[in-house]
């Protein structure tokens, strides 16, 4: 059994930053000045703009990895640093600042490492797009943002970190706005995260209402106090906002349409960081859900739906790059999964970790095929890549043995703690959480074998006057670099860093208590047996024979409703679009009729009235005195009256 | 007859920010009378804001002065310097704009010579040469040294006179107008008789209070207001016509009949200048007298000024909704603002009191911005100030646009602005004392004004720009400075406006 | 309290009373024969003469002059009390009498330099 001990101290306190930690607010103000130089600087800024980007969020993981180190080496290891009093009112005091402890610390070298590489990719996979300067402007935002919402020290600093990078993935998503997909996708995505953004917001008013304080440390040193009831629906609003950022059932379809947006941004926000964050949000309000089992379990059950959806709907897809999105859904779920069961929090970090490192290497790999392939995305139009274009194979490969979770690399020990941990939940959950994530990487390690095989193996199905090429260094040595995240991050994190350990101030420690459900040994073996399964199923179904270049009618139910999303667009077509079509016509209807007719009669009384008084407005001095004239006659009078009244 | 005449004794360091501003004016005067006719615009402008520069530093040295001084005639205390500091800054903006002459031909916003008929063939020559009655500079120093010694008159009489040296100038001023002459001389003899007239009954008012009191320093009427059996209709009578004076100075209805008039005009950078440091000037005073003279009389004087603050805010409000000028709509609004401001006064509380200080420094700050970015927009004939003409702005010129529209929501009160703050600390203040009524037609009237400036906005960015349209002039750095502060204080009064408030907390308390 | 300005309310009510009374009575009982003359300013008959150029305005230069006239002449007004209390002012009231003058003489260095004190 595994056993979660609660944050050690029932009161929390951070202590002040100083050192090298009491200019934090660095980090986030070295890309927001870069985006600000790159939008306001205009045309002037296109030649070296790009570079300046690159440089700031490169600056910022120095800073960073400075920082964390200076924090490693601390004895209170969550520093907070005030930055100025920001909402002041008479019982409602926000103070803004930031605070820097494992786990963020853990957020902001993800985000500037990973970003930073992304960043030095874009310059070569955007090279010649006009509007790049305005792409690097985005980004940088993009991390700067990012940055705040892992670095606030209170809900309502995230939520504004939340919102910034819900504005940067929606430019991002729409930066080829032109085209209708993509103009669409943005508009998806921004609406599938305003329903999860409702419920943050909600939970951070309950909080303020039960606790009188959104600081993360006035909350977690309070959470006790907090009855059942409340902590479940605190837990669930954050779950529901957690589930519109990254991604989760039932707010998942907005994700793979989001590959609309130039393939670094998948990598970069809609793969390794952004989409994370409700991973981040869900392990940061630990304190609360140690409170509310229920909620907890929500968390876990919602990472599993998830996890299968993603698994299933990735095996039919022919665009490598909503195959990808698709596995991060899944792997998401993953995470989710780990961070809904108490002590396994660390775990959902690790994995969180390392699926940055090899989901980025994929995207920026699958990038890379397409710039070779003249953005060509249908899988069908590959095969026998793995000639033209070896670094990205190999780069591909990384990450494809990483994600399928093959020893040594990173998913092996991130994917298996997982598992492991769900079977250790015990009783009937964990064996059905356990059995749906070892199940899941066995249909994972079936999808990715497939895209694999169909990309760089086979026969050549490419169009006419295609000549697949490897991209430039830019573009390369990020992947490369990635590529070797991918292959040690798993082991490094685990047992170089601890990271469990590591973290365990702000998840709380993971104890091996009792004997486990299924020993590692086997849960391990197992595990690699299915892994294994998967990929000879995949390899014995598209290896063998030559692939069509169009997809095949006549296949089972399940493939047709795979390729249509499971039917949840349509779902909610019909549950969410229709209703409020009617709705909305229903409004309109009363809308004209009463609200405006209302609205309009008082706008026409102000501007019958306006145009009325207007008149007294003669021009005239002498009426001018004389309203003075009587305005004084009025203003004695009525002192006299109340004096006299009186 | 007595003969036992006292020499006051005179702290010349609590004064020395208003002295220095007289001085400059004076020196000013010589420049004119001495200086070759060539050099006398530079030579003023950096005398000017020199002066004012130096005011600012001494206001900032003397700022822990919490003194009455020359005979109990002037009191140097926490509003006093809060307001002078607010109008020293204010002053240097207003003082570029008038420098300004990269935006018409090459002679600014000032008329070459005031003294030559309007159409005549003479006037049409000046019209586009590079001359300018550079006495507008020492005027504008008369004038804002006026307004530093209105608020600190702790002497009524000594009030009259700082409402008679800031007052006479601006009535030249306003008459001194490049193009529209004759309008702008119209606005400057409305002005000057209207201006006359409340005079009048400010000084009638200071006779009165004088009967009741036997004297006419504030704190001697505070005094006398809490003696039994003092003859109370003088009183009210009195402070009456007091009120008449400062309430038209402040542009409250019913008394606000000159502002558009005279604001449309006059020349901008004139408006500008009275519309931001006139108001904040006249609101000292005004708080002087009710807060330190009838404190004590509170509960007779607020029915009242409730129904003056109701009426303002509901007028200004909707006589702005039809306007079709610019200048005349940011006219109205500031009647409008004058309403809310009001809200402040009426609390008579410390919360009150600062709350005003704040709400005036940022509606100075976004008010000359505002009047700035009117400077810019103009066609063959000048300002383009008609509405219609703005059409489509926001698609010839963005940058200009945005930043007028985000001045609009922030004398909308948009939250995130200084105008919330503001709005946000009179109102707190006027629930806190009891105006709860007075908050609600101040929510109510706010979102009317609300409707207005949004109205102007939709208009520069969702319209398409007319096709004759007005250009967008290229401001110099005075023009460009003068937009960057007052936007700058606009938004960080918005962001973190805790300072700020700080400052106005800290300066809230008068002495008597 | 009241009963003190009683005579000062009655006199005037007489006095807005006399005044309507006679611009009543006169529209009333008077004859209506409308003349040139009396359009006239005044009804006195006497046209203003000379007719200068711009239709009956005079020179602005006599309102200068007069203006001028009143700034020096309250510098008079003012010497008389300050001289009379010189000898308990002493060195105080001097030195403001001299600033006094001075700022004067500011004004008239500004009117003599720009040509306020020639008539053409």
């Amino acid at each position: 059994m595994l056993g979660a001990a609660p944050l050690a101290a029932e009161t929390i306190e951070y202590v002040a930053a100083d050192g090298p930690l009491s200019y934090l607010w660095l980090l986030i103000a070295l890309p927001a000045l870069g985006s600000a130089i790159l939008l306001l600087g205009g045309r002037r800024t296109d030649k070296w703009g790009p570079n300046l980007a690159c440089a700031m969020t490169g600056a910022a993981f120095v800073y960073g990895l400075i920082s964390f180190l200076d924090l490693r080496g601390r004895a209170e290891q969550s520093v907070d640093l005030h930055l100025f009093s920001w909402i002041p009112v008479a019982g409602f005091h926000v103070d803004a600042g930031l605070l820097f402890d494992p786990l963020s610390a853990t957020f902001v070298l993800l985000i500037t490492g990973v970003g930073f590489l992304i960043h030095v990719y874009s310059l070569g996979y955007m090279d010649g797009d006009p509007r790049k300067r305005i792409f690097f402007a985005y980004l940088n935002l993009f991390v700067a943002a990012m940055l705040l919402l892992v670095l606030g020290d209170s809900f309502l600093a995230l939520y504004v970190g939340w919102e910034g990078v819900g504005l940067a993935s929606y430019l991002l998503i729409a930066f080829y706005f032109y085209r209708p997909t993509a103009a669409t996708a943005a508009k998806k995505a921004f609406i599938a995260n305003r329903v999860g953004d409702v419920g943050l917001s909600i939970a951070i008013m309950v909080m303020f209402a039960a606790l009188g304080t959104t600081s993360f440390e006035g909350v977690f040193s309070n959470a006790g106090a907090l009855t059942a009831g409340t902590a479940t629906a605190i837990g669930l609003l954050l779950l529901l906002g957690a589930c519109g950022k990254s991604g989760q059932f039932p707010l998942q379809t907005w994700l793979p349409d989001a590959m609309e947006g130039p393939t670094p941004v998948s990598a970069l926000i809609h793969a390794a960081t952004m989409v994370t964050a409700g991973v981040y949000l869900i392990a940061r309000a630990t304190p609360i859900f140690d409170h509310t089992e229920t909620a907890a379990l929500v968390v876990s059950i919602i990472g599993a739906i998830t996890l299968v959806i993603g698994c299933i709907i990735g095996c039919a897809y022919d665009d490598i790059k909503k195959v990808l999105a698709y596995s991060t859904v899944s792997q998401i779920g993953y995470m989710f999964l780990a961070v809904g069961i108490p002590g396994a929090g660390a775990f959902a970090i690790l994995h969180l970790l390392t699926h940055g490192f090899f989901k980025a290497c994929m995207f920026l790999s699958a990038g890379s095929v397409m710039h070779g392939m003249d953005d060509q995305v249908d899988m069908r139009r590959y095969g026998g890549l793995r000639k033209y274009m070896p670094v990205t194979y190999a780069c591909m490969g990384a990450g494809y043995l990483a994600i399928i979770g093959l020893p040594p690399f990173a998913g092996f020990f991130s994917k298996d703690k997982i598992i492991e941990s769900a079977y250790d939940l015990g009783g009937t959950r964990g064996w059905v959480l356990g059995t749906v994530a070892l199940l899941g990487a066995g249909v994972t390690a079936f999808y990715m074998t497939r895209l694999m095989v169909m990309t760089f193996f086979g026969n050549e199905r490419w169009t006419e006057g295609q000549h697949p090429h490897e991209s430039p260094k830019v573009m390369t040595v990020p992947m490369v670099l990635l590529a070797v995240g991918s292959l040690v991050s798993g082991f490094g994190l685990l047992y170089v860093v601890d990271l469990p350990q590591w973290l365990s101030p702000v998840l709380g420690h993971h104890e091996e208590a009792g004997p486990h459900t299924i020993s590692v040994v086997v849960l391990t073996a197992l595990t690699l047996v299915v892994v294994a399964g998967g990929v000879a199923g995949a390899v014995y179904a598209f290896g063998r024979r030559p692939v069509p270049t169009t997809p095949p009618v006549a296949v089972t139910p399940i493939t047709v409703a795979a390729r249509k999303n499971l039917y949840f667009d349509s779902l909610n077509e019909s549950l969410l679009m229709r209703p409020g079509q009617y709705l909305t016509r229903a409004l309109v209807f009363l809308d004209n009729r009463g609200i405006d007719g209302a609205v309009n009669g008082l706008a026409a009384g102000i501007g019958g009235g306006s145009g009325r008084l207007r008149r007294i407005q003669t021009g005239f001095v002498r009426s001018y005195a004389l309203s003075m004239f009587g305005g004084a006659a009025v203003v004695v009078a009525a002192l006299l009256a109340v004096r006299l009244g009186t | 007859m007595p003969t036992d005449i006292q020499a006051p004794e005179i702290l010349y360091g609590p004064l020395s920010p208003m002295l220095i501003v007289f001085a400059a004016a004076c020196i000013g005067v010589l420049v004119e009378a001495l200086a070759p006719a060539a050099r006398r615009r530079g030579i003023q402008v950096v005398l000017a804001v020199g002066g004012l520069l130096a005011a600012l530093v001494a206001i900032i040295v003397q700022r822990g002065a919490r003194t009455l001084t020359a005979g109990d005639a002037i009191a140097v205390d926490g509003p006093t310097l809060f307001i002078q500091g607010v109008l020293v800054v204010l002053g240097v903006l207003s003082i570029l704009l008038l420098a300004e002459r990269g935006l018409d031909g090459s002679g600014g916003a000032v008329v070459a010579r005031a003294s030559t008929t309007p159409g005549s063939r003479e006037d049409m020559r000046l019209a586009d040469s590079d001359a300018m009655q550079s006495e507008v500079f020492p005027l504008a120093m008369f004038s804002l040294g006026g307004m530093m010694l209105f608020p600190a008159s702790n002497n009524l009489l000594l009030m009259f006179v700082a409402l008679e040296t800031l007052s006479f100038p601006l009535y030249l001023m306003a008459g001194l107008a490049r193009r529209r002459r004759l309008l702008s001389q119209e606005a400057a003899v409305k002005y000057f008789l209207l201006g006359a007239f409340a005079s009048a009954f400010f000084i009638y008012g200071v006779a009165l209070l004088y009967g009741y009191a036997g004297s006419v320093d504030a704190g001697k009427i505070f005094d006398a207001t809490g003696d039994v059996g003092s003859n109370d209709v003088l009183l009210y009578l009195g402070l009456a016509m007091l009120a008449v004076g400062l309430l038209f100075k402040i542009g409250a209805v019913p008394f606000q009949a000159w502002t558009p008039d005279v604001y449309q005009g006059s020349p901008t950078p004139v408006t500008a200048l009275m519309a931001a440091c006139t108001k904040i000037a006249a609101f000292g005073a005004v708080l002087r007298v009710f807060y330190v003279a009838v404190g004590r009389d509170q509960w007779d004087w607020r029915p009242m000024m409730w129904a003056i603050a109701i009426l303002t805010m509901v007028v200004g409000a909707i006589l702005a909704v039809t306007q079709t000028d610019v200048k005349r709509m940011l006219a109205y609004s500031s009647v409008a603002h004058t309403g809310f401001i009001l809200i402040g006064v009426i609390a008579v509380s410390k919360a009150g009191l600062s709350g005003t200080l704040f709400y005036l420094a940022t509606y100075g700050f976004t008010t000359m911005a505002a009047f700035a970015i009117v400077t810019l927009v103009r066609d063959s004939s000048g300002e383009a100030t008609h509405l219609a003409q703005w059409t489509g702005l926001g698609r010839r010129s963005p940058l200009v646009a945005g930043v007028f529209a985000f001045l609009l929501f922030a004398f909308a009160g948009i939250p995130l602005t200084s105008g919330f703050m503001a709005k946000f600390a009179v109102f707190q203040a006027g629930t806190a004392g009891g105006a709860g009524v007075l908050v609600v037609v101040g929510v109510v009237a706010s979102a009317v004004t609300a409707f207005f400036y949004a109205r102007v906005v939709v208009l520069m960015f969702f319209n398409e720009p007319a096709a004759d349209g007005p250009t967008v002039a290229i401001p110099s750095a005075l023009t460009a400075t003068t937009i960057a502060l007052g936007l700058a204080v606009t938004i960080v009064l918005g962001v973190y406006p805790q300072p700020m408030l700080d400052l106005a907390d800290q300066a809230a308390l008068f002495i008597r | 309290m009241l009963n003190n300005y009683v005579p000062i309310l009655v006199l005037f009510v007489l006095a807005f009373g006399f005044a309507g009374f006679s611009v009543g009575a006169a529209t009333f009982t008077g004859p209506r024969r409308y003349n040139r003359a009396k359009y006239d300013a005044y009804e006195c008959g006497i046209e203003p003469t000379p007719q200068p150029m711009g239709g009956g305005r005079f020179p602005v230069k006599f309102y200068l002059t007069a203006m001028l006239f009143i700034v020096f002449d309250i510098e008079i007004i003012f010497l008389y009390p300050w001289a009379v209390a010189f000898s308990q002012l002493k060195l105080f009231g001097l030195v403001e009498m001299a600033l006094f003058i001075g700022t004067v003489f500011i004004a008239y260095a500004y009117v003599w330099r720009r040509g306020g004190l020639e008539w053409d």
